[in-house]
This record gives structure tokens, sequence and C-alpha cells, in this order.
């Protein structure tokens, strides 16, 4: 079982990108053999009002099981409470939310509303540090980064909160992770797709560091192909139970319950 | 047989401590990924006593000996590229034919002074009468100066290979961060400009753009500091491309571009 915790549908405003479809996203889990994806609509990330994507989420996961939804919650958009209360009908495996994109202050009053709220209602909050490579970006994409300390002061704010932050490096990783209590700490879990493998073996180093069951199956696609994540686990060194946990287990076990 | 055409080791005059670890790193992922020859550049002292992109000449000298050392070392899966600071034109050419006398097989220009410049001509003559590549470093478009490094885009190395068009040039790692859209379309029309695929970057619609910009017979496997990117790109072409297309850019272009025996099956 293989769980991509990472994945999107639907078109990027700022390049190209082929297989943004459902369809699109279904073939290349074929490819990679990914049983599941937990999916986000990418356009509306991107809108003012980014929770009038979740509808069409919602449908398109209707029609496949393989798809799950992860819709989005802007806490400064009346309404959000509404969304997040459908997310949890509806089983969502967590909800997201992108403040730099959004234009919210990543550590602010409103998101520390959201995580009191996400906690309450027992849904992991998704985030992503980054989509694309800094240096790449369009000259009009000019949403900054999401900052660790972001990350340290939400896990803080509220005891029940479960975060899930996608697109994280190395650096990113360990200032939270070490800048966190060890309960705070247990209720944070990274994907793999934004992290190093061999020669530099981060990905090694943080398995062993921070450890195995903080870490997801995640890809990023289809703005990243799929492949990269799926090398990364087979040029480690990984027991076959070890490999499990975090392709689908972790996920499972932190994130599901 | 597959060749990677962009890596790097460390050596022990290096900041790094753990040099050693991941010189074996990169032979063992090689290993697992089926790497038959890393062609691979040191940059001095990778920053100890010299900026990496800036390289003294002295350290210039470290790094190239350290490489020809691994070569010999692992002569069946290590080949080097001599690497120049074009600002001291004297050394730099003495370099290259002590280190291409040596066994190297190509010529690392990193980002010491623009493609632009005259003073890169000098090293691309050398290039000429070698007969080997020069892999450029190169920024997929600069909109401005980077701290560190007087790095050039994909405009700048088709002006550089227009002007020495007798020489191949390697694009060096269009996943390697910045704009690759604009690099391919830079080097579209310049038949002696080849694209190595290294990078961290392993964005969707890439490596379909490179086909399209410039054919299968100018692409280049490689790595450079993520080896796991570099395996991605690859499994997902073999989804993509017929196997004779396939060996193309595993092996058959780089035995191609680089002199004629600089590698065992050749």
């Amino acid at each position: 079982m293989r769980i991509d915790v990472n994945a999107f549908v639907g078109g990027y405003p700022y390049r190209r990108v082929p297989g943004t479809s459902p369809d699109g996203l279904l073939r290349a889990m074929a490819r990679t053999g990914i049983d599941e994806a937990w999916v986000s609509h990418l356009p509306s990330l991107f809108w003012r009002q980014p929770m009038e994507g979740n509808a069409w989420l919602y449908d398109i996961v209707t029609h496949e099981p393989r798809l799950k939804p992860v819709p989005a919650l802007h806490p400064g958009v009346s309404g959000w409470e509404r969304a997040l209360g459908e997310a949890v009908d509806r089983g969502a495996p967590a909800g997201r939310c992108d403040p730099m994109y959004y234009g919210l202050d990543p550590a602010g009053p409103e998101m520390r509303v959201l995580a009191a709220a996400c906690g309450a209602a027992h849904l992991p909050l998704m985030m992503a540090v980054r989509l694309e490579d800094g240096r790449q970006r369009h000259p009009n994409d000019k949403a900054a980064e999401l900052p660790a300390a972001a990350v340290r002061a939400l896990i803080r704010s509220d005891e029940d909160l479960r975060l899930l932050i996608t697109h994280a490096d190395r650096g990113f990783i360990e200032e939270v992770h070490f800048g966190s209590t060890p309960d705070e700490a247990a209720r944070l879990w990274w994907d793999v797709s934004w992290i190093w493998g061999p020669p530099e073996d981060q990905l090694a180093l943080l398995l062993a560091t921070i450890g195995r069951d903080r870490f997801v199956f995640g890809t990023g696609q289809p703005l990243r192909i799929p492949e990269a994540s799926m090398a990364k686990l087979d040029l480690l060194e990984l027991e076959p139970q070890q490999r499990a946990g975090i392709e689908s287990e972790n996920a499972r076990a932190g994130l599901l319950r | 047989m597959l060749i990677d055409v962009h890596a790097h080791f460390y050596h022990a005059a290096a900041p790094r401590a753990d040099w050693r670890e991941r010189n074996a790193s990169r032979l063992a992922a090689g290993r697992k990924i089926g790497v038959t020859m890393h062609v691979a550049s040191i940059l001095g002292s990778w920053g100890r006593t010299s900026p990496i992109y800036f390289p003294s000449p002295p350290d210039v000298e470290v790094g190239n000996t350290a490489l020809l050392a691994l070569q010999r070392e692992h002569p069946d899966v290590v080949r080097g590229y001599v690497t120049v600071n074009p600002n001291y034109t004297s050394h730099a050419r003495a370099e290259i034919a002590r280190c291409l006398g040596a066994g190297m097989v190509g010529i690392k220009l990193a980002a010491s002074r623009r493609a632009t410049d005259p003073l890169l001509d000098p090293i691309c003559e050398l290039a000429r009468e070698q007969g080997v590549p020069v892999l450029h470093h190169v920024w997929q478009h600069r909109r401005r100066d980077w701290p560190g490094q007087e790095a050039s885009d994909g405009a700048e190395l088709a002006a550089l290979a227009a002007r020495h068009p007798q020489v191949r040039f390697i694009l060096a790692h269009i996943g390697g961060g910045g704009d690759w859209e604009h690099s391919l379309a830079a080097v579209r029309a310049t038949p002696n400009v080849y694209v190595d695929l290294s990078g961290s970057g392993v964005d969707g619609g890439m490596l379909e753009a490179c086909f399209a910009a410039v054919g299968v017979e100018r692409l280049l496997w490689g790595t450079d500091l993520t080896m796991d990117t570099g395996w991605a790109k690859l499994r997902y072409l073999e989804r993509l491309l017929p196997p004779g297309e396939l060996e193309m850019l595993q092996w058959k272009n780089a035995a191609r571009i680089f002199p004629r025996g600089a590698f065992p099956a050749d």
C-alpha cells in the first residue's frame, strides 16, 4: 500500500504542466504504483476564495475512491468553519491552508484560530513550504515561502493540532523538529518530496535523527514527477516494515485516526 | 551503459569532514542505479581557501589533482573534467594540458567569468584542439547577479557556443534551479550545445520540453548533487522513450561528444 499525501489536480497558473486532470493523476499513480492520493485543488490555491474549489474536489473524489480530498480552509474568509465541518463529515484525511499564498500572517491570529479548530475537530492541517524551487518561480509569483518559525508557533499554539508539512527540506525540518518539545514534534509529519537522497543522504540522516515515524510518502505531483519520491526510498536501505511505515502506515496511524 | 556527465567528488582539503562518506555514497548509489561512469569535477577547495566559483590557482590544482587520484583509484567508473578559472589564462591553459595529459576527458567552466567574456576564448580554443567537451555551469535565466558566482545563463552560453562552433558545450543541470524554459529556448538553435538533465528539479513537463527544444540527440543524463532526482528522471524516461532513444541519452550521446576512448566500451 502506497499513499501519496501530497498531490494536486487542476491547472497551475505559472507554467504548462502535463497531467493535471484527475485522469492524468490516476495514470501517473498507476505508473508508479501509488494506490491512493490525497489531492488538493491546485487552481484555488491562488484564488481570493480558495474554498470555492472544494465542491469540484469533492465531486471528483466521489467518482474515484483512490483519491481522497484535502479541501482548502481559509480562516480569513467567512464560511471557513462550515468548510472545516464539511471536511470532517466527508472523511477528508486533512484540510489545507497555504497562508503565504492566501496573504495571511502564517502565525497570526487567524491561523491560530484555524489551528485550534482543526485540533478540536481532529482534522490534520496540511501546509506546503513551497510549490516550486524559489529560483525558478514566475516573476509575478511572489508569495514568500512558509517560515519554519510559523510552524513552530502553530504547533505550540494548540495541543491537539496535528500538522502535515509538505515540500520541506532538511534544514527546515531540523529547525522545527529540534525547536519543538517531544510532545510537539510528535504531532508533526513531513513528506519526503523535497528531501535530498544520495550522495548528501539527507533523507537517511533525518530518518535516523528525527525518526522514521515522522515521515510520510508524498510527491507534489503533477508539478513534480512522482518517480522522484520513489527513487529516494529505493536508494535507502529499509526493511519492508520500515518502508511500509513511510509509504502508508505512518499516515494511517498518525493522520487518519 | 549509463554515463553520468555531471558528478562531483570531495577531497581532504575541502571543508567537509564527511567527504569520504559523500564520495562513497555517490559510488554506492551509482552501483544501485546502474551508473557505469561518473564524469566528475572538483571545484577547487569547495570554498575552504578560495570561493567555490572563484577558485584560486593553487586550489584549482589541488582539486584537479584529487580528482586525478580518484580516477586512478576507480579507473573503471570515474573520469574527470579539468576545472579552471579563466581569469588566470596561462594557469588555466597549463592546467588543461596537465590534466588532459593525465587522462581527464573534458573541461569544467563554473562561474568565474561570464560566458560572453573573451577570456573564455583561449579555453575554448584548447577544447577544440584537444577535442574535449566543455561543461559550463549555467543559471537558468539569470535575471541579476547572484552572490558568490559570475553565473551565465543559456543565452550567454549560446553566444559562447556560436563563437566556437567546433566545440561541444554541455549546458549544466537544466533541473538545477531557475527558469529552464528560458534556457531551452536560448539554446534550441545552437547545435553544439547539449543539455544535461541533472539537478534537483524534477518538474512535471520539463523532460518533454527538453525533447521538444533540442531533440533526444542533444540530451545527456546526469545527476549533480542529487542522484535520487537523476534516477527519477531516468525512470520517467524509460516509460517515455523507445529503447533506442533511451540509449542515446543514457550513454551514446556522451560517447559521441567525449574523446574516443574516454570510456571503456568506446
